[in-house]
């Protein structure tokens, strides 16, 4: 065989042995990935997870335009690789299955802001357990909202940018709107004015608010130590 | 002809002798000198096309990065401006300098490469000046999009198809023109950085359209995708970008020092085992995220056998370059291109140490990732192209360099600048993945130990850019013919005159 030919094959070889354990090989793994479901009784599907929620596309749209990948992760670590569980940012680790409806997974691989992958939950939490005080009552629409215009007005600190081109102001025409925003300080409009989100800040929030992974799967139990405070954690499947 | 002056007066080839015992037996040294002119001439138009271009996405890529490096620190910077949110600059800034910069700056050093190496001159370089339209036509057109918040959704490959595929088409005709330069070589042993040239030309467009063609499928979901961006980025960086990096390593700085390669064997060991292990290291970036473990784990394995390329690589220049280092106060190639093989060891160690799972732990999601990158296609690629630059293009507008303090400015900018860029982000990432290991602190509390490097990323980034403005300005110089009479390469100091660096 010629040296040409040999580099060539070589070459060729490279790639080939590349493609087929990095992107083929896992293909024929997850490739089928269904919603879950327990065989144990005769077959019946007793457990569907996770559920095609087509009215959060456009919120995730939303999430993905804005670049949010690029601080926020959506992945929970399993408690051997960090403490995430801990933390409150989720109750298991995530799995692939938890990401088989989703058009673009959306990871992440950078934490400048906290992980988001079950911020929708009741009981997710960015604050140590036992501080109460730094808690909001709770992370409604509402917080979502003001976290989004004005993220300086909820953690003094924060290197969120505001995202006011979300956000209308407008002027009060008779009544207040009932999803104008509650802002004191600096960033308050003008009297008379009011701050009222766009549809995409709504169809963002709602997406945020769906996300929740917590429902428990067989491959990835729920921690022991889950913190079940505010929401009784479902049963886990595993044995 | 001034550049060949230079030539002709140290007319030996960067070859092995061994390895090249009669290539070049009879010929005297004007007759190459005069064969090496015409070449150079052939790649004038197509060479300089990649290059200017280049160096336009490089400055619009910097002007990005600064954009981003403030918004870290001063979240309202801009934020009102939807396109440049940060959410957008940032990727856009990542494909302007990796496509922009680092792509088309690697595809006309590479084209000269090949050129030179296989003594071919080009015929029809319309073809290659017409790939390069459309490769800047689909990055611009997909830097728009990203801007414009139309980028795909994948992490890593935010430039949409459509645009990729117009990419893809202008290198169909880059890469085939190499091809035809190789085929019709009058060399008869492949020097090793054509192996290299050979092997990215040949990767590039097929990690390109299997990435392209595999997460628009409709049956890849979810993690797959994450999986297949992971792979193809990894090996943009890899076979791609740093391919072409070391393939320039290897050809310029034994052509500016006079000697040949330390050891040709090791550089063909260096070559396979890369080849064969790079492509496999790309699932490190999802290293404990919610893929299979076995894949993950094969590419730890892959990472930590990098370190027989790395090492090889490494050794073969710096013995190379032994009992000539006093050329880095001589020759601007030979220091750019030696602090680049110097980079290119730093990056493949931090690769190699952030790619075991006890590293990862702490360092995942921090900036640690950013420095690696940092240092790879700043430090190493960058580096070892604008070496490249300052060697080809005299040769190709029949003119020198202005001015040796203006390279001597760049140098220090680029040198320092991306030295305190990486240095502040490893630091920023290490205090990050500590403070995030306590599971008691808050997320602010977090980011206050990170934070007090962002304002000190930007000034780094300041400096910098301040080193590759000033060489840009010199490029635009050269293209308009504005250099040094006399016909003499621009030395930083004439050899044997005291150094004053």
């Amino acid at each position: 065989m010629s040296r040409s030919s040999s580099l060539f094959l070589g070459i060729f070889g490279a790639f080939a042995l590349s493609c087929f354990v990095i992107v083929l090989a896992p293909q024929s793994q997850l490739g089928g990935l269904d919603p879950s479901y327990t065989e144990e009784d005769g077959g019946k599907i007793s457990d569907i997870y996770p559920i095609a929620n087509a009215s959060m596309e456009q919120g995730s749209a939303v999430y993905a335009r804005e670049g949010c990948v690029y601080c926020h992760s959506q992945q929970i670590r399993d408690p051997q690789n960090g403490t995430d569980i801990e933390r409150g940012w989720g109750s298991r680790r995530t799995v692939a299955r938890d990401y088989i409806f989703a058009d673009s997974p959306l990871v992440g691989s950078r934490r400048m802001g906290p992980d988001l992958a079950n911020v929708g939950a009741a009981d997710w939490r960015n604050e140590p357990k036992d501080d109460v005080e730094s808690r909001p009552k709770k992370r409604d629409a509402a917080w979502h909202y003001l976290h989004l215009y004005a993220p300086r007005t909820i953690h003094l600190s924060s290197n969120q940018p505001p995202y006011r081109y979300l956000f209308d102001v407008r002027k009060i025409s008779g009544k207040r709107s009932f999803d104008a925003l509650d802002i004191s300080g600096e960033d308050a409009p003008k009297d008379g004015y009011e701050v009222v989100p766009k549809p995409e800040a709504r169809a963002l929030v709602a997406y945020l608010l769906s996300l929740d992974r917590s429902h428990p799967l067989k491959e990835a139990a729920a921690a022991p130590a889950a913190p079940a405070t505010t929401a009784p954690a479902p049963q886990p499947a595993a044995k | 002809m001034t550049a060949v002056s230079e030539e002709t007066s140290k007319s030996t080839v960067p070859f092995s002798t061994e390895t090249l015992p009669a290539s070049i037996p009879a010929v005297s040294s004007g007759a190459i000198a005069i064969e090496r002119s015409l070449i150079d001439a052939s790649t004038r138009g197509p060479v300089l096309t990649f290059l200017a271009t280049a160096v336009g996405w490089l400055m619009l890529s910097t002007l990005l990065h600064l954009i981003a490096s403030i918004q870290l620190h001063s979240p309202g910077f801009l934020a009102d401006v939807p396109f440049l949110t940060f959410g957008r600059v940032f990727p856009a800034y990542q494909n302007a300098f990796i496509y922009g910069w680092c792509s088309l700056a690697g595809m006309g050093v590479s084209i000269w490469l090949m050129a030179r190496l296989c003594r071919v001159s080009i015929r029809a370089p319309g073809v290659l000046i017409f790939g390069a339209l459309f490769w800047n036509l689909g990055l611009a057109a997909g830097i728009v999009s990203i801007l414009a918040g139309d980028g795909r959704p994948i992490e890593g490959m935010e430039i949409p198809a459509a645009c990729q595929w117009l990419m893809f088409a202008g290198f169909t005709m880059i890469g085939l023109w190499a091809a035809v330069l190789y085929r019709y070589r009058r060399e008869a042993v492949a020097f090793i950085s054509v192996f290299y040239v050979l092997g990215a030309f040949f990767w590039f467009p097929w990690i390109l359209a299997t990435a392209n063609v595999v997460v628009g499928l409709p049956q890849v979901h979810g993690v797959l995708k994450s999986i297949v961006a992971a792979w193809f980025i990894q090996n943009v960086h890899g076979l791609w970008l740093t391919g072409i990096g070391i393939a320039a390593a290897y050809f310029f700085i034994p052509k500016a020092i006079n000697r040949p390669i330390f050891s040709y064997s090791l550089a063909s060991l260096g070559f396979w085992t890369f080849a064969f292990f790079s492509g496999l290291t790309g699932v490190v970036r999802l290293s404990g995220g919610p893929v299979p473990v076995w894949l993950v784990t094969v590419s730890i394995a892959a990472s930590i056998l990098m370190i027989v390329p790395i090492a090889t690589v490494t050794v073969n220049l710096v013995c190379t370059m032994h009992g000539n280092t006093d050329k880095v106060f001589h020759s601007p190639t030979v220091r750019f291109t030696y602090f680049g093989a110097i980079a290119f060891a730093v990056a493949g160690a931090l690769g190699i140490l952030s790619s075991l799972r006890s590293v990862d732990r702490l360092v995942h999601f921090t900036q640690f990732a950013d420095a690696q990158q940092s240092i790879l296609l700043y430090s190493f690629f960058s580096m070892v192209m604008f070496g490249a630059i300052y060697y080809i293009t005299p040769r190709l507008v029949d003119c020198e360099w202005l001015s040796s303090t203006m390279i001597s400015m760049h140098f220090w900018g680029a040198a320092y600048g991306s030295g305190l860029v990486a240095a502040l982000l490893l630091f920023a990432g290490l205090a990050q993945g500590g403070a995030m290991a306590d599971p008691g602190a808050t997320f602010p509390q977090i980011l206050q130990v990170a934070e007090v490097y962002f304002p000190g990323q930007t000034i780094a980034l300041f400096l910098l850019s301040a080193g590759q403005v000033i060489f840009a300005l010199h490029f635009i110089l050269m293209l308009l013919r504005i250099g040094q009479p006399g016909g003499e390469p621009t030395l930083f100091t004439m050899p044997g005159e005291e150094s004053s660096h």
